[in-house]
C-alpha cells in the first residue's frame, strides 16, 4: 500500500476537494449523465478512505475497525450512487 | 477476601495492531455514522420522488461556501494530527500551536455556516418549505452541532496540552478527542457532495 506523508495526504484531500468544487460549477452535472456523479463520489470514497486510515489512524488498528468504518463508507455511497441512478430512469 | 481491580492493560508491543484513543468514543462514533447514514441515504432516495424539485432547490445553495467549508474541515483535521505528531515527541509547545490552528478552522466553519443559515432563514426558507430543504437544514443543523461539540473537546485539549498535560507517555484523551474531530471531517466528506453538488 502507499505510505504517503500526511502533508501530501492533506494536498491530496484539498486538491479533491478542488476537482469536486470544479465539476459542481462547470455544468458537468444536471445532465441526467451517471459519469459525473460516480467521479464525484469516488473521489469522495478516496478521500473517506485517507480519513479513516491515516487521520483517524485506523491503518494501525485492529482489521475489524478498519473494515467496519470502509465498510460504512463503500456501503452510503454505493447506496447514493443506487438511488441517483434510480432518479435518472 | 476481595479480589483485586485491574489498574492498568499490560503494555502493548510498538507494532501490536490498537486503537488510537479510547474504545467508548469509537463505539459513540459507531453510533453517529450509523446515524447519519440513515439520513445520507433518506435524503438519497427521498431525492428519487421529485428529482426536478430537489435540483432546483439545491441550485440556491452556494457551492463556494460548501467547498470553503470542506476545506475548513480537512485543513482542521490535518492540523489536529500534527498537534498529535507533536505531542506524541514531548513537543506540547508545537501541539499547542497546531489545535489553536484546529481551532480556527473549526471556528472559520461555523462562522461560514450560521451566515449561510441566516441567508436561507431571511429567504423565508425553514423545515416545512419544502423536503429538499427539510433534509438539507436537518442534515447540516445536526452536523453542525457536532462540529461545535468537537470544538469544546478540542479547546479542553488545548487547554491540557497547553498546561503540559500530555507528552510521549500520556496522549490518550488526546487521541480521543482527535478521533472525534476526524469523525465530523468524513460525515461532511459525504454531505458535501451529496447536498451541494449531485445533481
Amino acid at each position: 500500500m502507499f505510505n504517503f506523508s500526511i502533508n501530501t495526504l492533506w494536498l491530496l484531500l484539498l486538491s479533491a476537494t478542488g476537482l469536486t468544487y470544479w465539476l459542481g460549477e462547470s455544468g458537468q452535472l444536471g445532465h441526467a449523465r451517471m459519469g459525473p456523479v460516480l467521479i464525484i463520489f469516488g473521489v469522495s470514497l478516496i478521500k473517506g478512505l485517507v480519513v479513516i486510515n491515516d487521520f483517524m489512524e485506523l491503518r494501525r488498528a485492529p482489521k475489524l475497525w478498519l473494515n467496519l468504518l470502509a465498510g460504512w463508507l463503500g456501503f452510503i455511497i454505493s447506496m447514493i450512487l443506487l438511488a441517483y441512478w434510480i432518479g435518472l430512469r | 477476601m476481595q479480589a483485586a481491580i485491574p489498574q492498568k492493560s499490560p503494555t502493548l508491543a510498538p507494532d501490536t495492531p490498537s486503537l488510537a484513543g479510547d474504545l467508548s468514543v469509537w463505539l459513540i462514533i459507531l453510533m453517529e455514522l450509523l446515524t447519519f447514514g440513515i439520513l445520507f441515504l433518506s435524503y438519497a432516495f427521498a431525492r428519487t420522488f421529485d428529482v426536478a424539485l430537489f435540483n432546483a432547490s439545491q441550485s440556491t445553495l452556494d457551492l463556494n461556501s460548501g467547498a470553503i467549508n470542506t476545506v475548513l474541515l480537512i485543513t482542521g483535521s490535518w492540523c489536529v494530527v500534527r498537534a498529535v505528531e507533536a505531542v506524541k515527541r514531548d513537543a506540547c509547545a508545537v501541539g499547542t500551536r497546531w489545535l489553536i490552528a484546529a481551532l480556527a478552522c473549526g471556528s472559520g466553519f461555523v462562522v461560514i455556516k450560521l451566515l449561510e443559515f441566516s441567508a436561507k432563514a431571511n429567504a423565508g426558507i425553514d423545515l416545512s418549505t419544502n423536503t429538499f430543504y427539510m433534509f438539507y437544514i436537518l442534515l447540516t443543523a445536526f452536523h453542525f452541532f457536532h462540529v461545535l461539540a468537537a470544538m469544546v473537546f478540542l479547546a479542553i485539549l488545548l487547554f491540557n496540552t497547553f498546561a503540559g498535560r500530555y507528552g510521549r507517555q500520556d496522549h490518550h484523551a488526546l487521541e480521543t478527542g482527535a478521533a472525534f474531530w476526524h469523525m465530523v471531517d468524513l460525515l461532511w466528506i459525504v454531505l458535501f457532495p451529496l447536498v451541494y453538488v449531485m445533481r
